[in-house]
């Protein structure tokens, strides 16, 4: 019996996992299951975050690892599978700022907590936010940003929520280097979360999941 | 008779240093005239609080207080960005103003925005800056990337200036180009073959590169004559410069420019024995870019931006594996030859402060941005210089009062015995200039030490 991808994908044995994927789809085992236990995996690198057992290398690796699955997965797959979501956010980084490495951690964070990001990238105008969020309806956003100068890119994001009329349709929360309760209250924010594991629990709280 | 530099002791060499910054020379190496005889008291008053709240030796007079923010000087000034990186009548009218208008303990000097031309010119691609990649109203920020690629490890090893001509720079510079194709000069021996090797320089693609490479000098020569003019004003009005230059962390270097976070990151994973010998490789350099900035300058500070060594980035584990051998190195070297590192521990490092503290004491100044100040004064602060710690969200949003308040306390704490610079944490754009004012008001109000 092959070892348990589960468990060697969360304890980011990459060459394991490999091995471990290519004897399952040469035995004909079912793409979906694999990707099934691929994210059980993720799960757990997930908690493991959560817990400060793994910090931000082991995330980058472990969405390495998963990427390379995927790829070995997807040419065996027939159909896709459609796994239940908790909910939609939409995410990014807000107007004149390009830092994407919280916003990134945030976003995989939330991904393997099941939630379905649409990650808008970075430097993004307020309009995109309020034409993505028109599009999903997604209930909760997450502004991202590093600068002070972000701090009135996010106010006018939530302002321009607010002339769109969807500003109470949904909640939002703002997170970054510099960002605190002081700058929630400066920008209309309904929280702030101080790291990514913040972020998770607020977006939990607002889907309503325990 | 005066001792031989390679003679002193690194105590020796600290002093020295510190007593040329006390008398300063323009770029051609002739003494700076103050303006007025209270100028060169203050400057050299200035030196001496900073001088004394660094070594740890004495009580200094009062608390000295920096302000050091990114593109401030320009919102304040009523000019954008851009402006400041185009047009050096307006950079330097913007950072005069700043400093004039505050008062703080260091002139922050013009440096920072940098030549937009010169950088047009070059291609540059590793940064977008104001008008060119984001708004001319915003600071310049990184376009991180793999520029190094995960198997070109050895040839950094080998021979980092190479790698870096004929790989890094043609990635990072697209008009340096015609670097790919540049012989390796140390095959230029003897007459034999040895005119094989200027070949490449005949080449129309490195021919076009050395052009732009001429074009932009020229940009870069006619930004670091306004901007030396300017520090030499603000020194002769006996405001000493905030930094001599600056160096950075060896897993910072990798990571930040050259591998990228994903990259480096990854590569602690893959290839954990090639980024320990690549840092180890760069350490010796990065020592030589710290000491020839301050004997240049004749300044003793290096400032030293930390970036991926932060709480949260990495465990403590690889912190310890990865981040702090190297950085540690660097900062011995720098010490060694006489300069204080300067090092900025943006965001928290509070799980670091342990590993931190094991450096000599009286020899560094340490920039705090979120850290638990209480514990970076206990930890820390026994052994080194403090500055920081005023938060970016007050001094945005805050109110006067509020950030006096904040001031007085950090006072009380991080200032008890001395070893503490009252600073701003972190680098800011847009705040208030009355919350500054009501920061450098602070300091002098309630840092006067009782002797």
């Amino acid at each position: 019996m092959a070892k348990d991808l589960v468990k060697t994908l969360a304890d980011l044995k990459e060459q394991e996992v490999m091995e471990i994927v290519k004897s399952r789809l040469s035995a004909g085992d079912d793409p979906l299951k694999i990707l099934e236990d691929a994210r059980k995996g993720m799960e757990i690198v997930g908690k493991r975050f959560a817990s400060s057992e793994y910090f931000i290398p082991d995330l980058v690796y472990s969405g390495e690892i998963l990427r390379a699955v995927t790829e070995l997965v997807k040419p065996k797959l027939s159909k896709t599978t459609e796994s239940k979501k908790l909910g939609k956010v939409v995410f990014g980084t807000v107007a004149g700022d390009i830092h994407d490495i919280g916003k990134d951690i945030v976003v995989f964070m939330l991904d393997v907590n099941g939630f379905e990001v649409y990650d808008l990238g970075v430097d993004v105008p307020v309009q995109k936010f309020v034409e993505k969020i028109k599009e999903t309806g997604a209930p909760i956003v997450g502004l991202s940003g590093f600068l002070t100068l972000a701090f009135d890119s996010m106010k006018q994001t939530i302002e321009a929520m607010k002339a769109a009329g969807v500003r109470d349709k949904v909640k939002v929360m703002i997170g970054g280097g510099q960002i605190s309760e002081e700058v929630r209250k400066y920008t209309g924010a309904d929280a702030y979360g101080k790291d990514a594991m913040a972020g998770v629990a607020l977006a939990k709280q607002w889907a309503g999941v325990k | 008779m005066e001792k031989k530099w390679q003679e002193m002791t690194s105590d020796e060499k600290q002093e020295a240093m510190f007593q040329r910054w006390m008398s300063p020379k323009d770029l051609q190496g002739n003494d700076i005239k103050f303006q007025s005889p209270q100028a060169e008291k203050a400057y050299k008053e200035r030196i001496t609080i900073i001088k004394d709240a660094i070594q740890m030796k004495k009580l200094p007079n009062r608390v000295p207080v920096f302000l050091l923010p990114s593109f401030f000087p320009c919102y304040h000034a009523g000019i954008t960005p851009r402006d400041a990186m185009y047009d050096y009548d307006k950079l330097n009218m913007a950072f005069k103003k700043f400093l004039l208008d505050f008062e703080p303990d260091t002139n922050l000097t013009s440096i920072g925005p940098g030549p937009g031309r010169a950088f047009e010119i070059l291609d540059y691609k590793l940064y977008s800056w104001p008008g060119h990649g984001v708004s001319p109203n915003a600071s310049y920020q990184c376009n991180e990337g793999e520029y190094m690629k995960a198997d070109e490890y050895d040839a950094l090893i080998d021979d980092p200036s190479n790698f870096f001509s004929n790989t890094y720079l043609p990635r990072v510079f697209g008009a340096l180009d015609g670097f790919k194709m540049l012989p390796a000069l140390t095959g230029i021996l003897e007459i034999f073959g040895v005119a094989v090797n200027f070949v490449p320089f005949g080449l129309p693609p490195v021919q076009a590169t050395y052009k732009a490479l001429f074009e932009a000098g020229a940009e870069a020569l006619k930004w670091i004559g306004a901007v030396g003019a300017f520090n030499n004003e603000a020194t002769s009005l006996g405001f000493p410069a905030a930094f001599g230059g600056f160096t950075k962390a060896p897993f910072d270097t990798i990571g930040d420019t050259l591998r990228g976070t994903r990259g480096i990151m990854l590569d602690m994973y893959r290839q954990p024995d090639k980024l320990l010998k690549a840092m180890d490789r760069l350490t010796p350099i990065m020592i030589k870019m710290g000491v020839s900035a301050a004997q240049m300058n004749g300044h003793p500070l290096i400032f030293i931006p930390l970036h991926k060594g932060a709480d949260g980035f990495l465990s403590d584990e690889q912190f310890k594996k990865f981040y702090w051998p190297t950085f540690r190195k660097v900062m011995i070297g720098l010490i060694n030859e006489g300069v204080v590192p300067f090092p900025a521990a943006e965001g928290r490092w509070t799980t670091r402060l342990d590993i931190l503290k094991d450096i000599p004491k009286g020899k560094t100044l340490w920039m705090i941005d979120q850290s638990d100040m209480a514990k970076v004064k206990k930890t820390l602060g026994g052994v080194a210089c403090l500055a920081g710690n005023v938060p970016s969200d007050l001094l945005k949003l805050g109110t006067p009062e509020q950030v006096k308040d904040y001031v007085k306390k950090l006072i009380d704490t991080a200032g008890k015995g001395g070893g503490y610079i009252v600073c701003n944490g972190a680098f800011f754009d847009e705040v208030k200039a009355e919350n500054l004012q009501a920061m450098v008001a602070a300091a002098k109000q309630y840092g006067a030490y009782k002797k």
